[in-house]
């Protein structure tokens, strides 16, 4: 399928990057993005569970299914 | 021809009663959902009649597989869009009535966070003054304890149940990198090496490849067989390794191309492609753990290929399908939909995952944690983290991290406001939740498969609902209309 070889990497440009991060690629697109969360990081502190560890640590469930 | 893909999703929520010290979940559990049905009309309890969750796909109960018990005596309702809200095990779960495609399955998945967020408001009510419930829609409690989100496909009995396993064991692995909800760190140990984040919520709790359980030695492939309709004619695959998702997309593309898979095994379709892997387990975890999405797994043939390139393989295939046998199984324009999105979504994962926040869950619950770590400087293990995991899954719209994402959606808001009592039109669940509204008084029981009604004077009589397609707005609405009274349908279905 030509269309789907345009959008497909080659093997080596894959195997590099592993390399250099093991993270979801930081584009300019992803600074954007990240731009845009700062606005919700300022308002999420007022959301948050007040004492995280307790929350965390009293979080329990039985399994189920 | 593939049959109809009716498709459904069960979720299992996670539950917290506030306020005091000591809290039974199943208590809690129990109050929850008698608080929400009793505020929304009379309570018709379901019929255990045909619940077998221990009969297993390949004809057999290997020795010393515990099947899962039945758990007879906890709330247990039905409700008038064709749902299903219960207890099971210590958690409130809602089933969603039989979709007829991935676009409604996703309409009634979101109904039913709606119906749990009613539901918490309910209980409030009903709860001494300090106390509450939060509920969560996720799989794990971070300490190793999941609970699950089961999606269940209608099949034909005819195709053989090796072929099935097969060809979706590598689609279970592979769909991860789009189905996954995300979760800070591993609940299994993995020796050396951190896993500060990944893909999903569950593949930390699979060890088998196929089998009857659910609770313990998760398998990949499940074999329970309760087809709840024509046993010679269905069966109704129960797919357990899915994460719960809060975003549509996610949802979408989970239920829309599995369904599409099937379709496919179904038409015996997959001809040369061949991609079983050489450790489906271990598979499991790798691709999980693997936010570069860009680990080969080694398949049974000796090639390797990463989770992407299996889920390229999968789409090309699709198209062909779609081409040669049109997309009739799965709906038309809905088949046409999920094929554009599932590409643009491998595309999109394959240039730059993080242009996907507004469709998948991973993707999005990573962003805004790894931001927030990095705005304070705080390391991957710090438990603030993991109090933003949990919750992003928080169902009140006031708490839940999720809410306050900017995400994409499949449905319309009002369409999932209609739908938390509303059922689907072109399922059996049409006629279940046309009968409750207009005569729950006179209905006895309910179950997937049939509803008994109790006219008070005659002995109870059972309405048997064997074809998930039957029993439409369609075939009943007309029907419905005409009769004043549950006698007079009755009548009415014998003649």
């Amino acid at each position: 399928m030509p269309e789907r070889e345009q959008k497909k990497r080659q093997p080596a440009q894959r195997e590099q990057e592993t390399v250099e991060e093991a993270a979801p690629a930081k584009s300019k697109q992803g600074e954007k993005i990240k731009a845009d969360l700062d606005e919700l990081l300022d308002e999420i502190d007022e959301v948050l569970e007040e004492n995280a560890e307790d929350f965390v640590r009293n979080y329990v469930q039985k399994g189920g299914e | 021809m593939a049959i109809r893909k009716v498709c459904g999703i069960e979720t299992e929520y996670g539950i917290v009663l506030r306020g005091v010290g000591e809290s039974n979940p199943v208590t809690a559990s129990s109050l929850l959902i008698n608080a929400y049905v009793s505020q929304q009309q009379r309570k018709v309890e379901w019929d255990f009649e045909d619940e077998s969750p221990g009969r297993d796909a390949r004809g057999f109960a290997r020795e010393g597989a515990m099947a899962p018990e039945v758990e007879t005596h906890l709330v247990n309702a039905v409700l008038t869009n064709g749902a299903r809200y219960y207890v099971d095990h210590a958690h409130p779960e809602f089933s969603t009535p039989e979709c007829a495609d991935a676009r409604e399955c996703v309409l009634y998945d979101k109904a039913g966070e709606r119906i749990l967020a009613r539901s918490m408001q309910a209980a409030l009510q009903v709860l001494p003054q300090g106390q509450d419930i939060v509920v969560y829609k996720n799989n794990s409690d971070r300490k190793g304890n999941s609970y699950g989100t089961h999606e269940n496909y209608l099949m034909d009995r005819a195709v053989p149940f090796g072929r099935i396993v097969q060809h979706v064991m590598p689609h279970f692995i592979s769909r991860q990198i789009y189905t996954g909800a995300g979760k800070v760190g591993s609940e299994v140990l993995t020796g050396d090496s951190q896993i500060p984040f990944q893909l999903t919520q569950r593949a930390d709790f699979f060890e088998e490849e196929v089998g009857l359980e659910t609770t313990l030695k998760r398998p990949i492939v499940n074999t329970r067989d309760e087809p709840h309709a024509d046993a010679q004619k269905y069966r109704r695959l129960h797919v357990i390794v899915g994460d719960a998702n809060m975003a549509e997309v996610a949802t979408y593309l989970k239920v829309g191309v599995t369904a599409l898979v099937l379709a496919m095994i179904e038409d015996d379709y997959f001809g040369e492609v061949e991609l079983t892997l050489a450790a489906p387990v271990q598979s499991m975890r790798k691709v999980s753990y693997d936010l570069s999405l860009s680990l080969p797994l080694e398949l049974a043939d000796g090639r390797s290929i990463t989770a992407l390139e299996m889920q390229w393989e999968l789409l090309d295939l699709a198209k062909k399908y779609a081409e040669d046998r049109g997309l009739e199984a799965v709906d038309e324009e809905v088949g046409r939909d999920v094929l554009d999105r599932w590409e643009s979504t491998l595309s999109a994962l394959e240039v730059d995952p993080s242009s996907l926040s507004r469709q998948l869950d991973w993707v999005a619950k990573y962003q805004l944690i790894d931001a927030y770590r990095e705005r304070h400087g705080l390391e991957w293990d710090d438990p603030k983290l993991a109090a933003m995991d949990l919750q992003y899954h928080d169902v009140r719209p006031a708490k839940s991290l999720f809410a306050r994402l900017d995400t994409e959606k499949v449905v319309d808001s009002d369409a999932i406001d209609a739908a938390i009592t509303e059922p689907p039109p072109d399922t059996r669940a049409y006629f279940r939740g046309r009968c409750l509204q207009k005569w729950a008084g006179s209905i006895a029981a309910a179950n997937w498969d049939s509803l008994v009604f109790d006219l008070g004077s005659d002995p109870l009589r059972r309405v048997p609902m064997m074809e998930p397609l039957r029993g439409t707005a369609a075939h009943v609405d007309t029907l419905l209309k005409g009769c004043a009274t549950p006698a007079e349908l009755l009548t009415a279905l014998e003649s």
